[in-house]
């Protein structure tokens, strides 16, 4: 059977022609959206981070009793005062440059965040975080939607995710998001010499700028297409970048490391996703003097650590909000591996140079039967709504109306983080 | 080669990697109840691809020392990417990547609790190259089309599972729930179905489901193994209750055994689960995406219909995919080009498509990485995010610039091939329309194409500007979006 090319196109069919800014009207409007302006920088600890094990209540002699093999010592702690309930709390031993920010009034703790009914799946209480509705686990994210609310045309640089998956609370109905792991690979490639490359970006630019109506999965993919095309060339503009520190050398520290080049570079991006895993610790998490959960926090400590002290140096740390999450906390009882199977209540963090430091909310009490715990006191029931910790985010430091992007009002009880 | 035979293309493009010129020649009339039997029939067709490995007429690897698949993650990594552009069972490579995404377990996790190349053998070791089990991968391989049933229950004691989801240290005391929960919401009906009391008994069934290391070598010394041991000793033998019936009769009881017999309660529990109505509804959920189309929602007829083959079946796949590849769902021209590909159906179908002599298939281990999908390495038990988030920035540009390598290598490959065709740009674009299987392009981009080759280029083309704009065409064909989909 001969086959002509006819059969490969196809005619008549409605589509629309978008067409390219050029990348100096991107940076007039990225600086029009705020270049200058601030910087939130969102922190996922994935695979549901143990709050008893970073925030030590280390004077609940149950906390003890409940974790024979895991427990962080009293004398190990790094003290950082207690809460308004007079439950004496410690950071987890690996974590001393988080202890300096508190100590420099930067680093906000809130206790015992989460929701009712918490999922106890990684998958479905991820994605509850990311839409921020309990009730609708799919569909668009809580920053997703604010990045909607943002005037048009938005920079495709407004956001930048330093995953290679893009995660549920960047999903927007208007931007794509781009993924961008490792700005050094984050360039176009040619088979040919400097012309015929340039002749190839021209052919695969205006490619993607063809959205066919009627098939919604090739303009969606095109539109990926172009957000790349058109986001390359400042992207390539922080390789170049020295930081003022030295980071540890993890892929968390890397990707807060390109962050940092990212803001000092100016190139206008307003929010970041930046995540570590290894945080489901089911099986020999280990205790302050090592294994698993030390190691987690090591890297979790050092290179946030790293990641505020060359944003101080480079005078950005008042522009800057760093705002940490985990899908939920671990059951209070160690398992018979030494490790701590999925709970609920966990905790949320705070750093930045604006942000208002201390302890929020209280920690649960221990004792099986305790009311400040669920599930017949196996985990820690949550007491502030972490909607309400977006909510204050949303209004305080993007200046955004948290009602209309959380499609209700958590302000009541948000704790002043900023 | 010719183009033509529209719904065997599109049954070997998403029940294979798609058709080589060899395959559309071989093909060329065939009817679709016959390639169906070839896809699903696999076993007919010699198991023999390994033996091809560093022959000439096939793509390269690289090798580091000696190449070493059952003892090195990235040579197994080559090998599972080499049988998939030469096997003669496309099929079953297929579905061994499916059950790769459904029982996703990661080679860090395992290296790190076991050591490199304990891990390694635990993932890919082929059964009978060194001592030990055979890795998970060659189960899935065993089961590709097999029963599913037995596959759960290989996989409940298949020694990578065991330590990805920390069966190992899994003891009477104090149970630990990980491998408990994800058999329920991942691996059969899924959330909804269960209650947390029901993952509290389920960890209490697991309990001495563990590994030992019979001949305690340095976890350095390629003959070291871990196997599955049930460990009488940390069996939990009370009976568990479960809110959903563990037997036909309806009882949710599992009954208190001695230690002895206490391996029982997995396997009836697994076989509940396998059984499950909503087990069987989810698979065919599944396999409507895996098969038949990302654009549109499971039709709830084919679920139903699926579902009912599956469990008419006792939970034998073979039957169901072959319901499914020859059933008008499938068949359906709407459904041609529907799936999103996942990175390695992509790489290794335009390995397939542009040309592999003098290719190292180690060219595609890093770009498939940046493209999200590095074997033996899922970033969680859920497997890969499918459909549209394949396709973020980075995502994409790891895609074109694979297209630009792989144009690179082939260049004068490709050069030599569209000789005949250098007369114009519209001979050249219908040779390479030939040659690659995206899905039809609109006239505007199609015209992007035909502008591109007539950019600072005299017709006909000379020797050098020819393999340059060959390279190019293959290079924006693979990298376009229309080519993104199988």
């Amino acid at each position: 059977m001969k086959v002509t090319r006819r059969e490969f196109i196809r005619d008549g069919v409605a589509a629309f022609t978008v067409s390219f800014a050029a990348p100096a009207f991107l940076a007039d409007i990225a600086r029009a959206q705020g270049a200058l302006s601030r910087s939130l920088v969102v922190v996922y600890l994935g695979g549901g981070n143990d709050a008893l094990s970073t925030v030590v209540p280390y004077q609940d002699a149950f906390y003890y009793s409940r974790r024979p093999a895991i427990a962080i010592p009293a004398g190990q702690v790094l003290q950082i005062g207690s809460d308004s309930s007079g439950k004496a709390l410690g950071l987890h031993p690996r974590l001393g440059g988080l202890r300096t920010i508190f100590n420099e009034g930067r680093l906000a703790i809130v206790q015992r965040t989460g929701y009712a009914n918490s999922s106890r799946s990684h998958f479905q209480g991820t994605d509850i975080w990311g839409t921020a509705d309990p009730n609708a686990p799919t569909g668009l994210g809580w920053l997703g939607r604010y990045l909607d609310t943002l005037p048009s045309p938005v920079d495709p640089l407004i956001a930048w995710n330093t995953m290679r998956e893009t995660p549920r609370a960047l999903v927007a109905r208007n931007v794509a998001v781009p993924a961008i792991p490792n700005a050094q690979t984050y360039s176009l490639s040619s088979p040919n010499g400097a012309a015929e490359a340039l002749n190839e970006r021209n052919a695969a630019t205006g490619m993607s700028a063809h959205l066919p109506a009627d098939r919604p999965h090739l303009s969606f993919v095109n539109g990926s297409i172009r957000a790349a095309l058109s986001t390359l060339d400042r992207v390539s503009s922080v390789n170049t970048y020295a930081p003022s520190v030295a980071y540890p050398n993890n892929g968390f520290a890397l990707a807060l490391r390109t962050v940092a080049a990212s803001m000092v570079r100016g190139i206008g991006t307003r929010v970041y996703w930046v995540q570590t895993g290894g945080y489901d610790t089911h099986s020999n998490q280990g205790n302050a003097g090592g294994g698993a959960y030390a190691n987690l926090m090591g890297t979790f400590g050092d290179s946030l650590f790293a990641f505020y002290s060359d944003l101080r140096n480079q005078g950005l740390l008042n522009d800057t909000l760093i705002l940490q999450f985990s899908e939920f906390g671990r059951r209070i009882s160690e398992n018979g591996s030494a490790g701590t199977d999925h709970g609920a209540g966990g905790v949320m963090m705070a750093i930045g140079g604006t942000a208002r430091g201390g302890i929020f909310g209280t920690a649960a009490s221990l004792d099986p039967g305790n009311p400040t715990l669920e599930n017949s006191g196996a985990d820690v029931r949550y007491e502030t709504d972490f909607r309400a910790v977006y909510a204050r985010v949303l209004d305080g430091w993007l200046g955004a109306d948290s009602v209309a992007i959380l499609g209700g009002n958590f302000r009541a009880n948000a704790p002043a983080i900023i | 080669m010719a183009r033509g035979n529209w719904q065997v293309e599109h049954l070997l493009r998403r029940a294979g990697f798609g058709p080589t010129a060899d395959d559309l020649d071989r093909f060329e009339d065939a009817p679709v109840s016959i390639v169906v039997d070839f896809l699903v029939e696999y076993q007919r067709q010699p198991d023999d691809v390994d033996s091809k490995i560093g022959q000439s007429a096939y793509v390269g690897i690289t090798t580091r020392g000696e190449f070493s698949p059952n003892t090195r993650i990235d040579d197994a990594r080559q090998r599972w990417l080499f049988r998939m552009v030469h096997t003669q069972r496309p099929l079953q490579e297929k579905m061994a990547l499916f059950w790769h995404n459904h029982f996703a377990t990661a080679y860090s996790k395992l290296a790190g609790t076991v050591g490199a190349l304990p891990a390694t053998k635990m993932l890919a070791l082929k059964a009978g190259e060194l001592p030990g089990p055979q890795g998970q991968l060659e189960l899935f391989r065993q089961y590709a089309l097999g029963n599913f049933r037995s596959l759960l229950v290989e996989v409940a004691r298949d020694p990578a599972m065991v330590v990805w989801l920390d069966g190992r240290t899994n003891a009477r005391a104090r149970p630990q729930e990980n491998f408990g929960r994800e058999i329920m919401e991942l691996f059969t009906f899924g959330l909804g179905n269960y209650t947390e009391q029901d993952v509290y008994a389920a960890a209490r069934v697991f309990t001495g489901w563990n590994l030992r290391n019979p001949q305690r070598l340095r976890n350095t010394d390629p003959n070291a193994y871990w196997e599955f041991f049930y460990n009488a000793n940390q069996h939990e033998t009370s009976a568990k209750t479960f809110t959903f019936p563990i037997y036909r009769d309806g009882t949710r009881t599992i009954p208190a055994r001695s230690a002895a017999d206490g391996m029982q309660d997995g396997i009836d529990f697994i076989t509940a689960l396998a059984t499950h109505p909503e087990t069987a509804r989810r698979l065919a959920r599944k396999l409507w995406g895996f098969f038949v189309s990302e654009l549109e929602a499971p039709d709830p007829a084919f679920v139903e219909a699926v579902a009912t083959e599956y469990l008419m079946n006792n939970t034998e796949m073979k039957p169901v995919v072959r319901f499914i590849l020859r059933s008008p769902w499938f068949l359906d021209p709407a459904r041609w080009h529907a799936r999103y590909s996942w990175p390695v159906e992509f790489v290794i179908r335009a390995i397939r498509e542009v040309g592999w002599n003098g290719l190292s298939i180690d060219a595609a281990r890093t770009p498939l990485l940046n493209m999200g999908q590095s074997l033996f390495e899922p970033p969680d038990v859920a497997g890969w995010s499918l459909g549209r988030d394949w396709f973020s920035t980075g995502a994409v540009l790891a895609r074109m610039n694979f297209a630009s390598t792989l144009a690179a290598n082939q260049r004068f490959n490709l050069g030599r091939a569209s000789a005949f065709a250098r007369q114009s740009p519209d001979d050249l674009l219908a040779s390479f329309m030939e040659r690659l299987s995206p899905a039809p392009y609109d006239t505007a981009p199609y015209h992007e194409l035909l502008t591109y080759l007539q950019s600072g280029a005299a017709w006909p083309l000379s020797d050098s500007q020819l393999t340059a704009k060959a390279a190019g065409l293959a290079k924006l064909i693979v990298g376009s979006s229309e080519y993104q989909f199988i």
